[in-house]
């Protein structure tokens, strides 16, 4: 998707900076603390600016990464280059066992527990004898390669930014992917990327992973720049220090990270060379000043430098669209999608007393269109949410093709063929059309995060997208393809929303309210759509108020009131019947 | 291990357990009605604690000219949002609120400064200097972010903290002080003596307990407060002002924090730093309250001070990995009992 162009300029001049004639040393050493801070800033960019996972905490997996290396390198006199890989092993499998505690944890426990464990480690590294207590460990061997040893800061200042263009590459690689969007999805909560099949836990314990061995990554580099390691740089100051970076730059941006580590070094720097002059008198300054700063920048710049930076870039036409005739092979599908295709049994649902959903029971058959109706509060959206799992009935089942899925994630649902939009719009406002819809495809895609860092994925990714771009064609938003979401009116986020659920190649799609904030014609052209789709074999259920629309629509009519059926038939019965107008009118009508 | 220094020690834990208390609860409350996590709280602590020190040491503390400085500062964000319908009324209002109080205020503390005053009127200058201090702050960092994510209000809180910190040393150098009892004299029970300090410190948690829950569940202002913390709009729509609850949320905590320094300040030293990790205990413990419940916070940080006395006669070395490692199994308990659907927010 992005062009490589301004990468690879970006990397050619970092590489001729240290040619620069008359380049203070001084400055390639700055630029080697920027080098190791974007590597820990970038992965909080993935955590926090995209997966919207706040850590306080990351300053300890450098911690892991250094110690790792300081202590290989030499009690056990390992080479550098060996340690590498268990630096990072280190570093990863303690994310694993911190994620699998932390990341579950919903909003501000999150940054709170990284917080407590971060302080927590730095204590821990302070007091254990094999890692030197306060003094740490020192003489650590510097990285060589044959006879050429990297002592100088110049000499591993390519290494240090091999490491930062390539880790940069890779996450924007990522984020460009199946997996990516899924990651991207999370900051919107789970509830719809769930209904797509996306696993939410793993994916945020996928980032939590990423961004705790970029760290263990700048730490090992650290150690073998600094060849000696001690508790200080790895405490809750520094952990707080890499969420300023990411801020700074812009946590939703990779390249943010690293202009984020630009700006916090030098500006430290520049403080606390020339403070001291303005300010006579105890140190420390810094901070003081540092701290106002963030607090001004969250104010007038919530969003970070990068984006206010980009603003100022022509804007990039919109991207190519993905060629349609590629196939994505179908979602494998039970021997017999005919007949009885949902068969909802007396469901309850109470929420404490109130009783939302009371024993309702009916059924949708192969090729048909079941409109849910009734009025406001009826439990229409809460007997979508049983269906689909996101909610657990209190009693009564729901069959799917004969058999019973009661309590099913919505994970499973949706692989048995059962899509869904939803009431409240949740698409991804940052994300464009094609990439919403993918979500869609999430589950008919198989390429993991590896993949697609490494862009192996390409063939799998260009399928997936080749069949959101058929389905955003089907609800005719082919215009639309490449704006971002959150720019088109609510009526068109709507069918967004139906092209997304399209793409799970379903038998049976479940629409909340489809037609709301549509237009005359919009609607029409939605009726039509949905004919169409139920003569090509697919079922809909529906949840709408616009009853000319429903009634010209639908197949059989079930009506609710206060959470129980009262009703259920042919459009024309339903019309006439005294139970559903006394419902929606009132006694005396 | 012999009873005596097992009931020692539970005593100990207990004293410290009721300031972890007083802070989990201030902690609470703001983050309950602002949705601030008050990372600054510790600050109020040494604040609190110092300037009551060199008061009665007869010392100038910088922290009252900080207060007139930050009132200035609240003047003026004043001013600006009001810039298009300035009020003679409003503009008063702010002046004596944020410029003349302060002023007062500074006047007194350098009139008493030079003369040793008794320990009331430094424990009330302190507070009142605290309070100010926290007061504009809300006004200056946070009310200008209220409609922000937690995150933001998070980082912003971490902001603060640093400055307020790094002024910290500025205001009162990298000493350790130490203060007067607030309240002298000391009785036995068995074993046991209870200092006047001590028994200060269980009387003003459990009165500030009590308060709290009456102020809460009894009066208008209490139930504003609970309502802007559910809904911020809502609560608009109600006709409650909601920048009046979070000042008034700041200025209880900041009080509660200062009141906490006080009490510790003659029982140990504490130096322009020690807020921090005093302040994350509290944390801990409202953590474990799950930031809502006030009865659950004050249990849990007698708990946290239990372990910390305990830990740190047995395994002093390892005294904060284990206080702050406490959290482990209860985030653990608390993600395994994850709520099944959570509407997003952003």
């Amino acid at each position: 998707m992005q062009s490589r162009l301004p990468i690879l300029i970006f990397a050619a001049l970092m590489a001729a900076i240290p040619f620069v004639p008359g380049m203070p040393p001084f400055w390639i050493v700055l630029l080697d603390n920027i080098g190791l801070a974007a590597l820990v800033a970038m992965g909080l960019v993935l955590l926090t600016g995209v997966g919207g996972l706040t850590s306080f905490g990351q300053a300890a997996f450098v911690g892991f990464g250094a110690y790792t290396t300081a202590v290989l390198s030499t009690a056990y006199g390992l080479s550098p280059w060996l340690t590498l890989p268990l630096s990072l092993l280190v570093s990863g499998s303690l994310a694993v066992l911190l994620g699998l505690i932390t990341v579950r944890l919903s909003g501000h426990y999150l940054p709170l527990g990284t917080l407590a464990w971060g302080l927590g480690l730095f204590y821990l590294f302070s007091k254990l004898e094999f890692l030197g207590r306060n003094d740490g460990i020192s003489a650590i061997p510097p990285l060589s390669i044959g006879a050429f040893k990297m002592l100088s800061p110049g000499s591993i200042y390519y290494a240090i930014w091999v490491a930062v263009i390539v880790s940069a590459l890779l996450t924007m690689n990522l984020l460009d992917s199946r997996t990516g969007r899924a990651i991207r999805a999370l900051r919107r909560g789970h509830v719809a990327a769930e209904a797509f099949g996306v696993h939410t836990p793993r994916a945020k314990l996928l980032v939590f992973i990423h961004a705790a061995v970029l760290a263990g990554l700048s730490g090992w580099l650290y150690a073998h720049l600094q060849r000696a390691v001690n508790p200080t740089p790895f405490g809750a100051q520094a952990g707080i220090e890499y969420l300023f970076i990411a801020v700074v730059g812009g946590a939703g941006y990779v390249w943010g990270g690293v202009l984020g580590a630009a700006i916090v070094v030098v500006l430290k720097e520049v403080l606390q060379s020339y403070l001291p002059l303005i300010l006579p008198g105890s140190g420390q300054v810094e901070t003081i000043v540092f701290g106002i700063m963030l607090v001004a920048l969250l104010q007038l710049a919530p969003g970070g430098l990068w984006p206010w930076l980009m603003s100022f870039l022509p804007e990039r036409t919109s991207g190519r669209k993905p060629d349609t005739s590629l196939k994505l092979e179908q979602r494998s599908r039970a021997p017999a999608e005919a007949g009885v295709l949902l068969q909802v049994e007396k469901a309850r649902k109470q929420f404490g007393g109130v009783v939302a959903v009371n024993n309702v029971s009916f059924d949708v058959q192969a090729r048909e269109i079941v409109a849910l109706i009734g009025p406001n509060g009826a439990g229409k959206s809460t007997t979508f949410n049983l269906i689909t799992g996101v909610l657990s009935a209190t009693s009564g089942s729901i069959s799917v093709l004969g058999r019973k899925v009661d309590n099913a994630p919505p994970q499973e649902i949706v692989k048995l063929g059962i899509s869904r939009t939803f009431q409240h719009v949740k698409l991804v406002p940052d994300m464009t059309v094609l990439e919403n819809v993918a979500i869609g495809a999430h589950l008919r895609g198989h390429s993991g995060p590896i993949s697609s860092m490494l862009r192996l994925d390409r063939t799998d990714e260009a399928k997936l997208l080749a069949e959101a771009a058929r389905q955003i064609e089907r609800v005719g938003l082919t215009e639309q393809m490449h704006q971002l979401a959150g720019s088109l009116s609510l009526g068109q986020q709507r069918i967004v929303e139906i092209a997304r659920a399209l793409c799970v190649d379903p038998m049976l799609l479940l629409l909340d309210e489809p037609a709301a904030g549509l237009r005359h014609m919009e609607k029409q052209r939605l009726a039509a759509l949905l004919r169409e789709l139920r003569d090509g074999g697919m079922s809909v259920l529906l949840v709408e108020h616009d009853m000319g629309f429903v009634m010209n629509l639908a197949d059989r009519i079930v009506v609710l009131d206060f959470g129980t059926k009262i009703a259920e038939g042919a459009p024309a019965t339903i019309k006439t019947n005294p139970e559903v107008i006394k419902a929606y009118l009132g006694v005396a009508a | 291990m012999n009873t005596t220094i097992m009931l020692f020690l539970v005593q100990d834990g207990i004293t410290n357990g009721a300031i972890y208390a007083l802070l989990g609860l201030a902690l609470v409350l703001v983050f309950a009605v602002t949705r601030v996590i008050l990372i600054p709280q510790g600050e109020f602590v040494t604040y609190g604690a110092l300037t009551y020190a060199s008061l009665a040491a007869g010392q100038m503390p910088g922290t009252a000219k900080l207060a007139l400085a930050l009132g200035i500062g609240a003047f003026a964000f004043d001013l600006f949002v009001a810039r298009k319908a300035l009020h003679a009324r409003l503009v008063v209002r702010s002046l004596i609120t944020n410029i003349v109080l302060p002023a007062i205020v500074l006047a007194l503390t350098v009139y008493f400064a030079s003369q040793k005053p008794p320990v009331a009127v430094c424990i009330a200058l302190s507070l009142v200097i605290v309070a100010m201090i926290g007061l504009y702050l809300y006004r200056i960092a946070f009310q200008p972010l209220a409609h922000t994510s937690v995150l933001v209000l998070l980082i912003a809180s971490v902001g603060v903290h640093l400055a307020l910190q790094g002024l910290g040393l500025l205001f009162f150098g990298a000493e350790g002080q130490r203060g007067p009892a607030v309240l002298s004299g000391a009785f036995t029970a068995g074993a046991l003596r209870f200092t006047g300090q001590s028994i200060t410190v269980y009387a003003i948690t459990i009165a500030f307990i009590v308060g709290l829950w009456l102020f809460f569940g009894l009066t208008l202002y209490g139930k504003a407060l609970r309502a802007t913390a559910v809904n911020r709009l809502g609560a608009r729509l109600a006709g409650i002002r909601t920048t009046l609850s979070g000042q008034i949320a700041f200025l209880l905590a900041s009080v509660i924090g200062a009141l906490s320094g006080i009490m510790i300040v003659p029982i140990t030293t504490l130096y322009y730093d020690s807020g921090f990790l005093i302040g994350l205990k509290g944390f801990v413990a409202a953590i474990i309250g799950g930031l809502v419940s006030y009865p659950l916070t004050a249990v849990a940080a007698l708990v946290v001070g239990i372990v910390e006395a305990f830990s740190s006669f047995y395994a002093s070395n390892y005294k904060e990995v284990i206080v702050f490692m406490l959290l482990i199994p209860v985030l653990l308990l608390r993600s395994l009992a994850a709520p099944a659907v959570e509407e997003e927010k952003d």
